[in-house]
């Protein structure tokens, strides 16, 4: 087989995978959000139901959960297809360390913020929308834009329950043609480079999100 | 639809196999982290190192290897490899797998080490004339150690978490082992919540581990002989 159609079975594997991480982003975000303030700021029951999903997504490993989802969920009459099984697990899986993210970013704003925003007798709520979450927004995105990069390297695993993403597509075109190195190559170079453009994203979204908050040089 | 109920006669049933193959797991993340920090060590050395290019060509190697997927670099080894005459068998393919991909990562934690030393410990070997090496191995490893274990310990338990992906390449680990059991007897439920909870338990029991090592070093430093 000709590199040039190699490239261009690959390519299709990986609008596959874009379109994954895509899906599974925002609900690792959401996860994230949620249960980041629900272990921060909610009473008691809530917030150990928080603690053990982080605890039990963060202890075991994503390819465990994704079988979980994907074999045993259906038994308990969940019908559930093979992406939205995936996309579930990554998402779920991603958003369990971004509690942390959110967490940690939340915890380093200055508590002199907390009190001066007391002070001026603002509601809890108008406190967290207002004062907190714009200044710990900017600490969280470099780790999320880690975590962005774990996501895409974690949608290969969707390729073992027979999604056709860019890891299943050479795995069966390896299968097929034997053409093993430069099949294999190729793939890191897609993924590096996916990889590449998000990191890129992240940086531009810091730099675009630290305006006017007085930090790091230039404004 | 099957009526699903726990079975606890099943659970004993598999429970011996799964453990058998939690060996094959613990030995692949014990080899694999003694090779991840030894080529951990060597990239964060070789960063510090005198040539511009090796410098740079290390760090987009290291970039490389930490922003593709583990799994893609285990085909990798494993399809790829026999082509050049190198063929391995799947544990040692996991090995060096993992340790290379975690290597890459555990470099950054090393290097923040390094330079987390005081310079003033550089000024003082240089002006006892000491060699590069005996630097290294007498004065700055020594004080560097302790704040490195928590995130080394960090990435070691991760490492541990990514063992199943070794199933892809027909090692029979706990996952795999699970998913032969669950296709025969067509129950995935017990086999699949048995590996999920023996991978959490042994988590949890490393963390506690790692934060008890820990506290356990010496704050000042220590002989390395």
């Amino acid at each position: 087989m000709e590199l040039g159609e190699i490239v261009s079975v690959l390519l299709q594997g990986a609008v596959v995978t874009i379109q994954i991480v895509a899906m599974a982003l925002p609900l690792a975000a959401l996860m994230a959000f949620v249960f980041g303030l629900i272990r921060l700021y909610a009473p008691a029951p809530f917030k150990q139901l928080a603690i053990v999903y982080i605890e039990f997504f963060r202890g075991t490993s994503a390819l465990i959960q994704l079988y979980w989802i994907y074999f045993v969920l259906p038994f308990f009459g969940v019908s559930i297809d093979a992406l939205t099984a995936g996309v579930l697990a990554l998402g779920l899986n991603i958003g369990a360390y971004g509690t942390e993210v959110v967490r940690g970013a939340i915890q380093a704003v200055p508590k002199g913020q907390y009190e001066a925003s007391v002070a001026l007798n603002f509601s809890a709520s108008q406190r967290l929308v207002y004062i907190i979450l714009p200044q710990a927004l900017v600490n969280m995105i470099p780790p999320f834009g880690n975590l962005s990069i774990e996501l895409v390297k974690a949608t290969s695993l969707v390729s073992l329950i027979t999604i056709a993403d860019l890891t299943f597509k050479a795995k069966s075109l390896a299968d097929m043609t034997l053409q093993v190195g430069e099949i294999f190559g190729v793939v890191l170079v897609l993924y590096f480079a996916i990889a590449q453009c998000l990191s890129l994203f992240f940086r531009y979204l810091e730099k675009r999100l630290s305006r006017g908050l007085g930090r790091g040089g230039v404004n | 639809m099957i009526e699903l109920t726990w079975d606890w006669a099943f659970v004993w049933q598999v429970l011996p196999m799964i453990l058998s193959a939690a060996k094959v797991t613990l030995l692949a993340t014990l080899l694999g982290s003694l090779l991840a920090v030894t080529v951990g060590l060597i990239f964060a050395l070789l960063r510090r190192g005198p040539s511009k290019l090796i410098r740079i060509v290390v760090y987009w190697l290291m970039e490389f290897i930490r922003s593709t997927p583990l799994l893609i670099q285990i085909f990798f080894l494993y399809y790829v490899m026999p082509e050049f005459g190198i063929s391995m068998s799947p544990l040692v393919t996991g090995v060096i797998a993992l340790g290379v991909h975690y290597g890459a990562y555990l470099s950054e934690v090393f290097r923040s080490g390094i330079e987390g030393v005081d310079k003033g410990q550089w000024e003082a070997s240089r002006a006892l004339n000491l060699t590069t090496l005996d630097t290294y191995k007498d004065i700055i490893l020594p004080q560097a150690i302790r704040p490195m274990i928590p995130a080394t310990g960090n990435y070691i338990i991760a490492m541990f978490k990514e063992t199943p992906q070794l199933s892809a390449i027909t090692l029979l680990e706990m996952l795999q082992v699970a998913k032969i059991i669950g296709s025969e007897n067509f129950r995935y439920l017990e086999p699949f919540t048995l590996v999920g909870v023996l991978y959490l338990c042994f988590s949890l029991l490393a963390a506690y581990s790692i934060h008890h090592i820990e506290r356990r070093f010496p704050k000042e430093g220590f002989n390395l002989r």
